[in-house]
Protein backbone atom coordinates (compact mmCIF):
# COMPACT_ATOMS: atom_id res chain seq x y z
CA UNK A 1 0.00 0.00 0.00
CA UNK A 2 1.19 3.43 0.03
CA UNK A 3 1.11 4.00 3.38
CA UNK A 4 3.91 1.17 2.87
CA UNK A 5 5.71 2.84 0.98
CA UNK A 6 5.63 5.55 2.85
CA UNK A 7 6.81 3.85 6.19
CA UNK A 8 9.79 2.11 4.45
CA UNK A 9 10.90 6.04 3.26
CA UNK A 10 10.81 7.11 7.11
CA UNK A 11 12.52 3.72 8.18
CA UNK A 12 15.44 4.13 5.46
CA UNK A 13 15.89 7.82 6.46
CA UNK A 14 15.79 7.75 9.85
CA UNK A 15 18.88 6.05 11.88
CA UNK A 16 17.57 5.74 14.99
CA UNK A 17 14.77 3.03 13.90
CA UNK A 18 14.29 0.41 15.81
CA UNK A 19 17.63 -1.82 16.94
CA UNK A 20 19.90 0.93 16.78
CA UNK A 21 19.91 3.23 19.25
CA UNK A 22 16.25 2.57 20.28
CA UNK A 23 15.34 2.45 23.75
CA UNK A 24 18.65 3.72 25.87
CA UNK A 25 15.96 6.12 27.71
CA UNK A 26 13.12 3.58 27.16
CA UNK A 27 11.65 5.68 25.20
CA UNK A 28 8.96 4.34 22.34
CA UNK A 29 6.78 6.31 20.14
CA UNK A 30 3.81 4.89 18.62
CA UNK A 31 2.54 7.08 15.53
CA UNK A 32 1.47 7.89 11.94
CA UNK A 33 3.59 8.68 9.27
CA UNK A 34 2.24 12.09 8.36
CA UNK A 35 0.27 13.21 11.52
CA UNK A 36 1.10 16.76 12.63
CA UNK A 37 0.65 15.93 16.26
CA UNK A 38 2.90 12.71 15.99
CA UNK A 39 5.43 15.17 14.29
CA UNK A 40 5.32 17.67 17.17
CA UNK A 41 6.81 14.68 19.33
CA UNK A 42 9.61 13.61 17.10
CA UNK A 43 10.71 17.27 16.92
CA UNK A 44 10.66 17.74 20.38
CA UNK A 45 12.73 14.16 21.05
CA UNK A 46 15.49 15.44 18.52
CA UNK A 47 15.51 19.07 19.71
CA UNK A 48 16.38 17.36 23.17
CA UNK A 49 18.58 14.82 21.70
CA UNK A 50 16.54 11.66 23.53
CA UNK A 51 16.90 8.62 21.56
CA UNK A 52 13.55 6.52 20.95
CA UNK A 53 12.34 3.84 18.87
CA UNK A 54 9.46 4.97 16.50
CA UNK A 55 6.92 2.78 16.25
CA UNK A 56 4.52 3.17 13.02
CA UNK A 57 1.00 2.86 13.41
CA UNK A 58 -0.65 2.01 10.07
CA UNK A 59 -4.08 3.73 10.97
CA UNK A 60 -5.32 3.21 7.52
CA UNK A 61 -5.39 -0.49 8.10
CA UNK A 62 -6.77 0.10 11.28
CA UNK A 63 -5.79 0.24 14.74
CA UNK A 64 -3.54 -2.55 16.63
CA UNK A 65 -3.86 -4.10 20.02
CA UNK A 66 -0.92 -2.23 20.96
CA UNK A 67 -2.58 1.17 20.49
CA UNK A 68 -5.84 0.29 22.14
CA UNK A 69 -3.83 -0.87 25.03
CA UNK A 70 -1.99 1.92 25.40
CA UNK A 71 -4.31 4.48 24.31
CA UNK A 72 -7.40 2.32 25.14
CA UNK A 73 -9.16 6.20 26.15
CA UNK A 74 -8.90 8.28 22.74
CA UNK A 75 -7.80 4.64 20.18
CA UNK A 76 -5.37 7.80 18.92
CA UNK A 77 -1.24 8.33 18.13
CA UNK A 78 0.81 9.94 19.08
CA UNK A 79 1.05 7.43 22.30
CA UNK A 80 4.93 7.78 24.13
CA UNK A 81 5.64 5.15 26.44
CA UNK A 82 8.25 5.30 28.87
CA UNK A 83 9.85 2.49 30.04
CA UNK A 84 6.22 0.93 29.27
CA UNK A 85 3.65 3.43 30.64
CA UNK A 86 1.67 5.23 28.29
CA UNK A 87 1.43 9.42 27.96
CA UNK A 88 -1.25 10.60 25.77
CA UNK A 89 -2.00 13.48 23.85
CA UNK A 90 0.63 15.12 21.95
CA UNK A 91 1.50 18.59 23.63
CA UNK A 92 0.88 16.75 27.26
CA UNK A 93 3.66 14.59 25.75
CA UNK A 94 6.13 17.59 25.54
CA UNK A 95 5.35 18.69 28.73
CA UNK A 96 6.18 15.41 30.12
CA UNK A 97 9.37 15.69 28.36
CA UNK A 98 10.04 18.58 30.29
CA UNK A 99 9.30 17.29 33.74
CA UNK A 100 10.83 13.91 33.48
CA UNK A 101 13.58 14.75 30.95
CA UNK A 102 14.93 18.21 32.95
CA UNK A 103 18.57 17.90 32.19
CA UNK A 104 17.98 18.05 28.01
CA UNK A 105 17.33 21.46 26.31
CA UNK A 106 13.90 23.23 27.67
CA UNK A 107 10.96 23.81 25.19
CA UNK A 108 9.46 25.80 27.52
CA UNK A 109 10.76 28.88 29.27
CA UNK A 110 11.71 29.37 33.02
CA UNK A 111 9.51 32.38 33.70
CA UNK A 112 5.61 31.27 35.07
CA UNK A 113 4.16 34.27 32.63
CA UNK A 114 6.22 33.41 29.28
CA UNK A 115 5.07 29.64 30.50
CA UNK A 116 1.58 30.19 30.36
CA UNK A 117 2.08 32.69 27.29
CA UNK A 118 3.09 29.54 25.38
CA UNK A 119 0.67 27.02 26.74
CA UNK A 120 -2.09 29.77 25.54
CA UNK A 121 -0.53 30.03 22.07
CA UNK A 122 -0.11 26.10 22.14
CA UNK A 123 -3.78 25.67 23.19
CA UNK A 124 -5.09 27.89 20.37
CA UNK A 125 -2.55 25.93 17.94
CA UNK A 126 -4.38 22.64 18.69
CA UNK A 127 -7.92 24.08 18.89
CA UNK A 128 -7.82 25.86 15.78
CA UNK A 129 -5.99 24.63 12.90
CA UNK A 130 -5.99 21.27 12.15
CA UNK A 131 -9.91 21.27 12.58
CA UNK A 132 -10.33 24.55 10.35
CA UNK A 133 -8.22 23.01 7.92
CA UNK A 134 -9.77 19.64 7.65
CA UNK A 135 -13.12 21.93 7.11
CA UNK A 136 -11.27 23.60 4.22
CA UNK A 137 -10.56 19.79 2.55
CA UNK A 138 -13.70 18.06 3.14
CA UNK A 139 -16.39 20.88 2.20
CA UNK A 140 -17.84 23.20 -0.19
CA UNK A 141 -19.56 25.97 -0.98
CA UNK A 142 -20.80 28.57 1.80
CA UNK A 143 -19.50 26.46 4.34
CA UNK A 144 -16.15 25.87 3.15
CA UNK A 145 -16.35 29.37 2.46
CA UNK A 146 -16.38 29.92 6.17
CA UNK A 147 -13.33 27.38 6.88
CA UNK A 148 -11.68 29.85 4.51
CA UNK A 149 -12.32 33.06 6.38
CA UNK A 150 -11.64 31.01 9.68
CA UNK A 151 -8.20 30.03 8.24
CA UNK A 152 -7.63 33.34 6.91
CA UNK A 153 -8.25 34.87 10.87
CA UNK A 154 -6.23 31.93 12.55
CA UNK A 155 -3.08 32.68 10.28
CA UNK A 156 -3.30 36.36 10.89
CA UNK A 157 -3.37 36.13 14.50
CA UNK A 158 -0.79 33.89 15.16
CA UNK A 159 1.09 36.24 12.36
CA UNK A 160 1.13 39.06 15.05
CA UNK A 161 1.17 36.79 17.90
CA UNK A 162 4.73 36.54 16.40
CA UNK A 163 5.46 39.88 15.69
CA UNK A 164 9.00 40.08 14.80
CA UNK A 165 10.64 37.62 16.96
CA UNK A 166 12.69 35.02 14.89
CA UNK A 167 10.31 32.28 16.67
CA UNK A 168 7.06 32.05 19.04
CA UNK A 169 9.82 31.08 21.51
CA UNK A 170 11.60 34.66 21.37
CA UNK A 171 15.39 33.83 20.26
CA UNK A 172 15.01 29.96 20.78
CA UNK A 173 12.57 27.17 19.00
CA UNK A 174 10.47 26.95 22.12
CA UNK A 175 6.79 25.04 22.85
CA UNK A 176 4.83 26.11 20.70
CA UNK A 177 7.11 26.57 17.21
CA UNK A 178 7.62 23.04 18.16
CA UNK A 179 3.24 22.95 18.49
CA UNK A 180 2.91 24.45 15.53
CA UNK A 181 5.93 23.65 12.84
CA UNK A 182 4.04 20.41 11.70
CA UNK A 183 1.27 22.33 10.48
CA UNK A 184 3.92 24.00 7.95
CA UNK A 185 3.84 20.73 5.83
CA UNK A 186 -0.05 21.46 5.37
CA UNK A 187 -0.15 25.32 4.49
CA UNK A 188 0.73 24.08 0.79
CA UNK A 189 -2.44 21.98 1.04
CA UNK A 190 -4.25 24.99 3.03
CA UNK A 191 -3.05 27.41 0.58
CA UNK A 192 -4.60 25.30 -2.94
CA UNK A 193 -7.79 24.31 -0.78
CA UNK A 194 -8.39 27.93 1.01
CA UNK A 195 -7.04 29.53 -2.56
CA UNK A 196 -4.90 31.78 -1.09
CA UNK A 197 -1.20 32.97 -0.53
CA UNK A 198 0.60 32.60 2.75
CA UNK A 199 3.09 34.79 2.45
CA UNK A 200 0.25 37.74 1.85
CA UNK A 201 -1.75 36.27 4.15
CA UNK A 202 0.71 36.16 7.13
CA UNK A 203 4.40 36.79 5.97
CA UNK A 204 5.66 36.15 9.33
CA UNK A 205 4.54 32.77 9.40
CA UNK A 206 5.48 32.26 6.06
CA UNK A 207 8.93 33.46 6.75
CA UNK A 208 8.93 31.41 10.15
CA UNK A 209 7.96 28.12 8.46
CA UNK A 210 10.89 28.11 6.31
CA UNK A 211 13.13 29.32 9.50
CA UNK A 212 11.77 25.79 11.23
CA UNK A 213 12.27 24.27 7.41
CA UNK A 214 16.46 24.78 8.40
CA UNK A 215 15.87 22.88 11.80
CA UNK A 216 17.48 19.14 11.47
CA UNK A 217 14.72 18.54 14.15
CA UNK A 218 11.87 19.63 11.75
CA UNK A 219 13.44 18.71 8.47
CA UNK A 220 13.75 15.04 9.65
CA UNK A 221 10.08 14.57 11.23
CA UNK A 222 7.74 16.51 8.17
CA UNK A 223 7.28 15.08 4.75
CA UNK A 224 7.09 17.28 1.93
CA UNK A 225 3.76 19.48 1.14
CA UNK A 226 3.52 17.31 -1.80
CA UNK A 227 3.09 14.22 -0.10
CA UNK A 228 0.42 15.77 2.58
CA UNK A 229 -1.23 17.28 -0.11
CA UNK A 230 -1.25 13.45 -1.72
CA UNK A 231 -2.67 12.05 1.91
CA UNK A 232 -5.42 14.38 1.76
CA UNK A 233 -6.18 13.25 -1.83
CA UNK A 234 -6.10 9.83 -0.10
CA UNK A 235 -8.23 10.86 2.73
CA UNK A 236 -11.01 12.33 0.40
CA UNK A 237 -10.96 8.89 -1.05
CA UNK A 238 -11.34 7.42 2.11
CA UNK A 239 -14.31 9.52 3.10
CA UNK A 240 -16.05 9.19 -0.60
CA UNK A 241 -15.59 12.88 -0.72
CA UNK A 242 -15.07 14.33 -4.08
CA UNK B 1 10.84 42.25 45.19
CA UNK B 2 8.82 44.70 47.31
CA UNK B 3 5.36 46.03 46.46
CA UNK B 4 1.88 45.21 46.21
CA UNK B 5 0.89 41.69 44.54
CA UNK B 6 -2.25 42.29 42.70
CA UNK B 7 -4.69 39.71 41.10
CA UNK B 8 -7.53 40.50 39.37
CA UNK B 9 -10.07 37.93 38.31
CA UNK B 10 -12.84 38.56 35.20
CA UNK B 11 -15.35 36.31 35.55
CA UNK B 12 -19.15 35.58 35.37
CA UNK B 13 -20.90 34.48 37.90
CA UNK B 14 -22.33 30.98 36.25
CA UNK B 15 -19.40 30.12 34.73
CA UNK B 16 -17.63 26.66 35.30
CA UNK B 17 -14.64 28.05 34.14
CA UNK B 18 -14.54 30.79 36.42
CA UNK B 19 -15.12 28.70 39.12
CA UNK B 20 -12.56 26.97 38.88
CA UNK B 21 -9.86 29.64 39.17
CA UNK B 22 -12.16 31.37 42.43
CA UNK B 23 -11.29 27.21 43.26
CA UNK B 24 -7.55 27.91 42.52
CA UNK B 25 -7.17 30.77 44.18
CA UNK B 26 -8.88 30.21 47.46
CA UNK B 27 -7.55 26.77 48.07
CA UNK B 28 -4.04 28.23 47.71
CA UNK B 29 -5.12 30.97 50.34
CA UNK B 30 -4.63 34.21 47.77
CA UNK B 31 -6.65 37.28 47.84
CA UNK B 32 -8.10 38.62 44.24
CA UNK B 33 -10.36 41.30 43.16
CA UNK B 34 -13.15 39.83 41.31
CA UNK B 35 -14.65 41.91 38.30
CA UNK B 36 -18.44 40.47 37.11
CA UNK B 37 -18.31 40.64 33.58
CA UNK B 38 -21.37 41.18 31.18
CA UNK B 39 -20.82 38.74 27.85
CA UNK B 40 -23.40 40.55 26.11
CA UNK B 41 -21.78 44.13 26.53
CA UNK B 42 -18.06 43.30 26.86
CA UNK B 43 -16.08 45.91 29.02
CA UNK B 44 -12.54 47.18 27.42
CA UNK B 45 -10.79 45.40 29.88
CA UNK B 46 -12.22 42.22 28.96
CA UNK B 47 -11.01 42.56 24.99
CA UNK B 48 -8.22 44.45 25.60
CA UNK B 49 -7.25 41.40 28.23
CA UNK B 50 -8.57 38.53 25.88
CA UNK B 51 -8.59 39.88 22.37
CA UNK B 52 -8.01 36.58 20.94
CA UNK B 53 -10.90 34.84 22.57
CA UNK B 54 -12.86 37.65 24.54
CA UNK B 55 -14.22 34.95 27.30
CA UNK B 56 -13.96 34.69 30.82
CA UNK B 57 -11.91 33.95 32.80
CA UNK B 58 -9.28 36.13 32.77
CA UNK B 59 -6.39 36.36 35.60
CA UNK B 60 -5.09 39.53 35.32
CA UNK B 61 -1.37 39.47 37.87
CA UNK B 62 -0.03 43.00 38.01
CA UNK B 63 -1.52 44.18 35.29
CA UNK B 64 -0.35 41.25 33.24
CA UNK B 65 -3.35 38.71 31.92
CA UNK B 66 -3.63 35.15 31.80
CA UNK B 67 -5.94 33.44 29.56
CA UNK B 68 -7.97 30.27 29.37
CA UNK B 69 -8.80 28.35 32.83
CA UNK B 70 -6.21 25.02 32.44
CA UNK B 71 -3.15 27.55 31.79
CA UNK B 72 -4.60 30.22 34.35
CA UNK B 73 -4.47 26.96 36.99
CA UNK B 74 -1.10 26.31 35.54
CA UNK B 75 0.09 29.48 35.79
CA UNK B 76 -1.27 30.19 39.59
CA UNK B 77 0.08 26.74 40.66
CA UNK B 78 3.67 28.32 39.30
CA UNK B 79 3.52 31.30 39.90
CA UNK B 80 2.99 30.94 43.37
CA UNK B 81 4.64 27.40 44.17
CA UNK B 82 5.59 28.34 47.57
CA UNK B 83 2.25 29.26 48.54
CA UNK B 84 -0.25 27.22 49.68
CA UNK B 85 -0.35 23.20 48.64
CA UNK B 86 0.78 22.20 44.96
CA UNK B 87 -1.92 22.00 42.74
CA UNK B 88 -0.39 19.81 40.64
CA UNK B 89 1.83 15.98 41.60
CA UNK B 90 5.45 16.25 41.68
CA UNK B 91 5.98 13.20 40.13
CA UNK B 92 6.25 13.62 36.00
CA UNK B 93 4.34 10.96 35.17
CA UNK B 94 1.39 11.58 37.84
CA UNK B 95 1.31 15.15 36.49
CA UNK B 96 0.85 13.84 32.82
CA UNK B 97 -1.92 11.33 33.79
CA UNK B 98 -3.75 14.93 35.21
CA UNK B 99 -2.95 16.54 32.65
CA UNK B 100 -4.62 14.05 30.70
CA UNK B 101 -7.90 13.88 32.74
CA UNK B 102 -8.60 17.25 32.87
CA UNK B 103 -7.76 17.33 29.23
CA UNK B 104 -10.13 14.43 28.68
CA UNK B 105 -12.99 16.30 30.95
CA UNK B 106 -12.48 19.35 28.32
CA UNK B 107 -12.75 17.48 25.30
CA UNK B 108 -15.34 14.93 26.40
CA UNK B 109 -17.85 15.88 28.93
CA UNK B 110 -18.95 19.40 27.81
CA UNK B 111 -20.25 18.74 24.39
CA UNK B 112 -22.54 15.79 25.03
CA UNK B 113 -24.14 17.72 28.38
CA UNK B 114 -24.99 20.66 26.11
CA UNK B 115 -26.64 18.04 23.71
CA UNK B 116 -28.52 16.50 26.25
CA UNK B 117 -29.17 20.01 27.73
CA UNK B 118 -30.33 21.43 24.35
CA UNK B 119 -31.55 19.24 22.15
CA UNK B 120 -34.95 19.61 20.56
CA UNK B 121 -35.40 15.90 19.66
CA UNK B 122 -36.11 13.21 21.99
CA UNK B 123 -33.29 10.91 19.87
CA UNK B 124 -30.58 13.65 19.85
CA UNK B 125 -31.13 14.00 23.86
CA UNK B 126 -30.94 10.05 24.74
CA UNK B 127 -28.13 10.07 22.50
CA UNK B 128 -26.50 13.28 24.70
CA UNK B 129 -27.43 11.58 27.88
CA UNK B 130 -26.01 8.08 26.49
CA UNK B 131 -22.47 9.96 25.71
CA UNK B 132 -22.58 11.95 28.80
CA UNK B 133 -22.90 9.19 30.72
CA UNK B 134 -20.51 6.97 29.17
CA UNK B 135 -17.88 9.97 30.12
CA UNK B 136 -18.77 9.90 33.74
CA UNK B 137 -18.23 6.37 33.69
CA UNK B 138 -14.85 6.99 32.42
CA UNK B 139 -14.36 9.32 35.49
CA UNK B 140 -15.34 6.56 37.64
CA UNK B 141 -12.55 4.83 36.43
CA UNK B 142 -10.03 7.47 36.74
CA UNK B 143 -11.00 8.70 40.21
CA UNK B 144 -10.07 4.94 41.06
CA UNK B 145 -6.86 4.73 39.33
CA UNK B 146 -5.88 8.41 40.47
CA UNK B 147 -7.04 8.34 44.35
CA UNK B 148 -5.90 5.04 45.58
CA UNK B 149 -8.19 4.59 48.16
CA UNK B 150 -8.10 8.25 49.23
CA UNK B 151 -10.51 11.37 49.21
CA UNK B 152 -9.67 13.07 46.05
CA UNK B 153 -8.07 12.35 42.16
CA UNK B 154 -5.18 14.21 43.75
CA UNK B 155 -4.96 11.87 47.06
CA UNK B 156 -5.20 13.14 50.57
CA UNK B 157 -5.38 16.93 49.31
CA UNK B 158 -7.64 18.15 46.60
CA UNK B 159 -5.87 18.48 43.29
CA UNK B 160 -5.39 19.70 39.76
CA UNK B 161 -8.26 17.41 38.32
CA UNK B 162 -10.62 17.83 41.37
CA UNK B 163 -10.73 21.82 40.37
CA UNK B 164 -10.81 20.80 37.01
CA UNK B 165 -14.21 18.65 37.57
CA UNK B 166 -15.11 20.42 40.38
CA UNK B 167 -15.60 23.78 38.62
CA UNK B 168 -18.52 22.14 36.99
CA UNK B 169 -19.64 20.55 40.48
CA UNK B 170 -23.24 23.22 40.06
CA UNK B 171 -24.27 22.38 36.49
CA UNK B 172 -23.31 18.53 37.79
CA UNK B 173 -26.10 18.92 40.72
CA UNK B 174 -28.19 20.61 38.34
CA UNK B 175 -28.19 17.83 35.30
CA UNK B 176 -30.89 15.69 36.25
CA UNK B 177 -33.17 19.10 36.02
CA UNK B 178 -31.51 20.46 33.29
CA UNK B 179 -31.17 17.38 31.31
CA UNK B 180 -33.16 15.26 32.42
CA UNK B 181 -30.98 12.71 34.09
CA UNK B 182 -28.74 12.16 37.04
CA UNK B 183 -24.82 12.47 36.11
CA UNK B 184 -24.18 10.40 38.91
CA UNK B 185 -25.53 7.15 41.00
CA UNK B 186 -25.01 4.84 44.01
CA UNK B 187 -25.07 2.03 41.49
CA UNK B 188 -22.70 3.06 38.59
CA UNK B 189 -20.62 6.11 39.88
CA UNK B 190 -20.20 5.10 44.00
CA UNK B 191 -16.77 6.99 44.07
CA UNK B 192 -17.90 10.00 42.31
CA UNK B 193 -20.75 10.33 44.68
CA UNK B 194 -18.90 9.98 47.45
CA UNK B 195 -16.69 12.95 46.20
CA UNK B 196 -18.94 14.95 45.37
CA UNK B 197 -20.24 15.06 49.06
CA UNK B 198 -16.79 15.80 49.98
CA UNK B 199 -16.00 18.36 47.34
CA UNK B 200 -19.16 20.71 48.02
CA UNK B 201 -18.33 20.25 51.59
CA UNK B 202 -15.26 22.40 51.06
CA UNK B 203 -14.95 25.73 52.21
CA UNK B 204 -13.41 26.64 48.76
CA UNK B 205 -16.60 25.08 46.99
CA UNK B 206 -18.91 27.29 48.97
CA UNK B 207 -16.94 30.33 47.67
CA UNK B 208 -16.43 29.28 44.27
CA UNK B 209 -19.62 27.11 43.08
CA UNK B 210 -22.49 29.52 41.89
CA UNK B 211 -25.75 28.78 44.01
CA UNK B 212 -27.19 25.61 42.10
CA UNK B 213 -31.05 26.52 42.50
CA UNK B 214 -29.79 29.83 40.81
CA UNK B 215 -28.22 28.26 38.02
CA UNK B 216 -30.35 26.25 36.99
CA UNK B 217 -33.03 28.86 36.94
CA UNK B 218 -30.81 31.12 34.79
CA UNK B 219 -29.53 27.89 32.70
CA UNK B 220 -33.22 27.52 31.72
CA UNK B 221 -33.87 30.98 31.40
CA UNK B 222 -30.89 31.44 28.96
CA UNK B 223 -32.38 27.87 26.86
CA UNK B 224 -35.43 29.94 26.71
CA UNK B 225 -34.08 32.91 24.97
CA UNK B 226 -32.02 30.81 22.66
CA UNK B 227 -34.52 29.00 21.06
CA UNK B 228 -37.04 31.96 20.87
CA UNK B 229 -33.54 33.71 18.84
CA UNK B 230 -33.66 30.60 16.61
CA UNK B 231 -37.08 30.13 16.26
CA UNK B 232 -37.10 34.30 14.85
Amino acid sequence: TACTTQTQTQIDRDPKQPGAMAGEKGLVLLDFWVSPFGQRVRIALAEKGLPYEYAEEDLMAGKSDRLLRANPVHKKIPVLLHDGRPVNESLIILQYLEDAFPDAPALLPSDPYARAQARFWADYVDKKVYDCGSRLWKLKGEPQAQARAEMLDILKTLDGALGDKPFFGGDKFGFVDAAFAPFTAWFHSYERYGEFSLPEVAPKIAAWAKRCGERESVAKSLYSPDKVYDFIGLLKKKYGIE
Amino acid sequence: MAGEDELKLLGTWASPWVSRVKLALHLKGLSYEYVEQDLDNKSDLLLTSNPVHKKVPVLIHNGKPICESVVILEYIDEAYGTTGPSLLPTDPYERAIARFWVDYIDQKLVIPWKVAFTADGEEEKTEGIKQMLAVVQTLEGALKECSKGKPFFGGDSVGYVDIALGGLLAFLQGTEELCGTKPFDIANTPLLLAWVERFTALDAAKVALPDVTKLVEFAKTKRAQMALSIKK
